[in-house]
């Protein structure tokens, strides 16, 4: 319903405004529920999603500018790259069963190794950073009208939201969420743990290299800071947090209602750098204060999940 | 290989540099020992002191040392107030929660840096700032010797407040045992504040060390933070001796690695001895706790 209602959205608002508000909060959102796959669901915090974000989009950008591919071949190469990552730093991690604050370390420190990296070697543009030259074709993967990128940041929103409905209902997403709960009863209860977290964290790093991927696309630039830096991973985790943490609609509500709130304080403050993320920083901090299960908390009776304790 | 004469200037160098990360680390490591949480907000804090000595050199036109005494208690404050009033508050009993608020404190103070200060960066000016000193034919620069020796002194008084204070039975009391702590009559928000206040002081004596010789502008403590995480899983999270040995060591991995590959590749060491220490040794070259 959803899906069907954003899908029409073009054909409703004119204005190329609205369309980049809402494509860029389909964006944001699709960065918080690839967060909230294996935060929200699997209860491991990671401070350094952007390392995954940043190789689809260095994927994205480094095969179509130096090599030459095809954009749509470099789209399914930029999710395999962001998979595989994935699929090292939770083999390296989940392996030596590291939890709570040393996960959310190790990652953030990956995203620096990674960083620095591609900070240094020439073939990622060092630290100029890659342009994607401009197209307009939908062979290249870059459509003509605001609607098409629109159409495309859906696509990987509307298979986010499936995966965490399915969370929600499957098996497999019992596994998770009782690991979450208490590694330890489940693991007695024949769960294997380190597989059901190593999966959570390839189907969260492959969602998050999609947004990269997309990035490039839609605004044609990367650079090291904004592939690996920590802007990314916030905006991931700030979406999911306030909307609602191991919930299927609240990373898409978080992200929704942090874009108003951030067009709402450059409305009031002006445009000043920071002061959006001044905004951002304070709701964090209401939120797990005050509000520990999100926006959608409230606007249930019971809270929906019992989170994890440490 | 490289020359002595190369090799001996850098790991001095690394040595001066090592200790004030050091420094940095050893507040970080206290508030892990005796609150078991990870100060995400500790490079925005370093940051929030690096300003202070910077204004208070500009308006005042006090030397940086001489704002020891007001930097020192003015973050203690800070820090006391921040944990009684919003980490503390915010906790719910969950490690979860208090990583994610001292992030949302970080964002909050590197964000209105930049609002106030513009992304500028800031220097200041003392007749020493450029005064090397001549340790065997090796030239270092002064104001890192002073920090060298600032942050062994700092760290001696941090260990004299732990070992012979009753605050610091107290704290070790709490690392130990809260719950039991609390039963005996130990005021824990209190003491929980203290420790989190003294973690924050650590960071205004550092920045009144590190101004002379270096910089401040709104992103400035980023660059600390994952080295001042290195350093205490290096030492051993809560370990004061872990934190001075691990702070020293990681100063000349930068340096001598930065020798081999270059500035920017120098730092990539740093971050792979962090992740292959927690991986394979979480606890710690010194695995001992407060």
């Amino acid at each position: 319903m959803f899906g069907v209602a954003v899908a029409f959205a073009p054909a409703f608002v004119a204005s190329g405004y609205a369309l980049n508000a809402i494509t860029m909060t389909l964006y944001a959102a699709l960065l918080a529920q690839s967060w909230n796959i294996l935060a929200g669901f699997g209860g491991q915090f990671s401070f350094g999603h952007a390392v995954f974000f940043g190789t689809g989009a260095y994927a994205m950008a480094v095969l179509q500018v130096k090599f030459g591919w095809n954009a749509w071949a470099a789209l399914a190469a930029a999710l395999a790259f962001g998979a595989a990552v994935g699929a090292f730093v939770g083999l390296l991690t989940f392996r030596y069963g590291l939890r709570g604050s040393y996960f959310a370390l190790v990652t953030l420190a990956f995203a620096e190794v990674f960083r620095i990296l591609a900070n240094t070697f020439p073939f990622t543009g060092a630290g100029v950073g890659l342009m994607v030259p401009l197209r307009a074709s939908a062979f290249d993967l870059q459509p003509a009208s605001r609607a098409g990128y629109l159409y495309f940041i859906l696509v990987f929103v509307l298979a986010s939201l499936l995966i965490s409905l399915w969370l929600k209902h499957s098996r497999y997403g019992a596994w998770l969420q009782a690991v979450r709960d208490n590694e330890e009863s489940a693991a007695a209860l024949g769960v294997d743990a380190f597989r059901v977290k190593l999966q959570a964290i390839v189907v969260s790093s492959t969602l998050m290299a999609a947004g990269g991927a997309f990035y490039v696309q839609y605004l044609h630039y990367i650079d090291p800071h904004l592939a690996y830096g920590p802007g990314v991973s916030v905006e991931a985790l700030l979406g999911a947090i306030v909307g609602g943490l191991g919930t299927v609609w609240g990373p898409l509500l978080g992200a929704g209602v942090l874009h108003v709130l951030g067009e709402a304080t450059r409305g009031l403050v002006g445009d000043a750098p920071g002061v959006n993320l001044v905004a951002y920083g304070i709701v964090l901090i209401l939120i797990v204060t005050f509000m520990p299960h999100g926006i959608i908390g409230l606007l249930r009776r019971r809270p929906p999940t019992k989170l994890a304790h440490a | 290989m490289l020359e002595l004469s190369i090799l001996f200037p850098s790991v001095l160098n690394g040595l001066t540099t090592g200790a004030v990360y050091a420094l940095i680390a050893l507040g970080l490591t206290l508030i892990y020992g005796v609150l078991h949480i990870i100060n995400f907000a500790h490079g925005a804090a370093l940051m929030i002191a690096l300003y202070g000595v910077y204004f208070l050199h500009q308006a005042l036109g006090l030397d940086p040392y001489v704002s020891l005494p007001i930097m020192v208690p003015a973050m203690f404050a800070v820090g006391y107030v921040l944990q009684r009033l919003v980490i503390g508050a915010s906790s719910h009993g969950k490690d979860e929660n208090i990583l994610l608020v001292t992030l949302g404190i970080a964002i909050v103070l590197e964000n209105l840096a930049l609002y106030w200060f513009k992304s500028d960066t800031r220097t200041i000016d003392t007749p020493y700032t450029l005064a090397t000193v001549d340790i065997l034919g090796a030239l270092i620069s002064a104001p890192k010797v002073v920090a060298l020796f600032g942050a062994l002194g700092t760290a001696a008084i941090l260990l004299l407040i732990i070992g012979r204070t009753d605050l610091g039975r107290a704290i070790r009391a709490i690392a130990k045992e809260p719950l039991g702590a609390r039963l005996v009559g130990i005021d824990v928000d209190h003491v929980y504040a203290m420790s989190f206040g003294i973690g924050l002081a650590c960071l205004g004596a550092a920045a009144c060390f590190l101004l002379p010789a270096y910089y401040v502008n709104p992103t400035v403590g980023n660059g600390f933070v994952l080295i001042a995480f290195t350093v205490v899983v290096l030492g051993g999270m809560g370990s004061f001796a872990g934190a001075l040995v691990g702070g020293l060591l990681i100063g000349v991995v930068e340096s001598v690695g930065g020798l081999w590959l270059g500035e920017s590749l120098g730092q990539i060491g740093i971050f792979l001895i962090f992740i292959a220490v927690l991986l394979f040794r979480p606890q710690g070259l010194f695995g001992s706790r407060v």
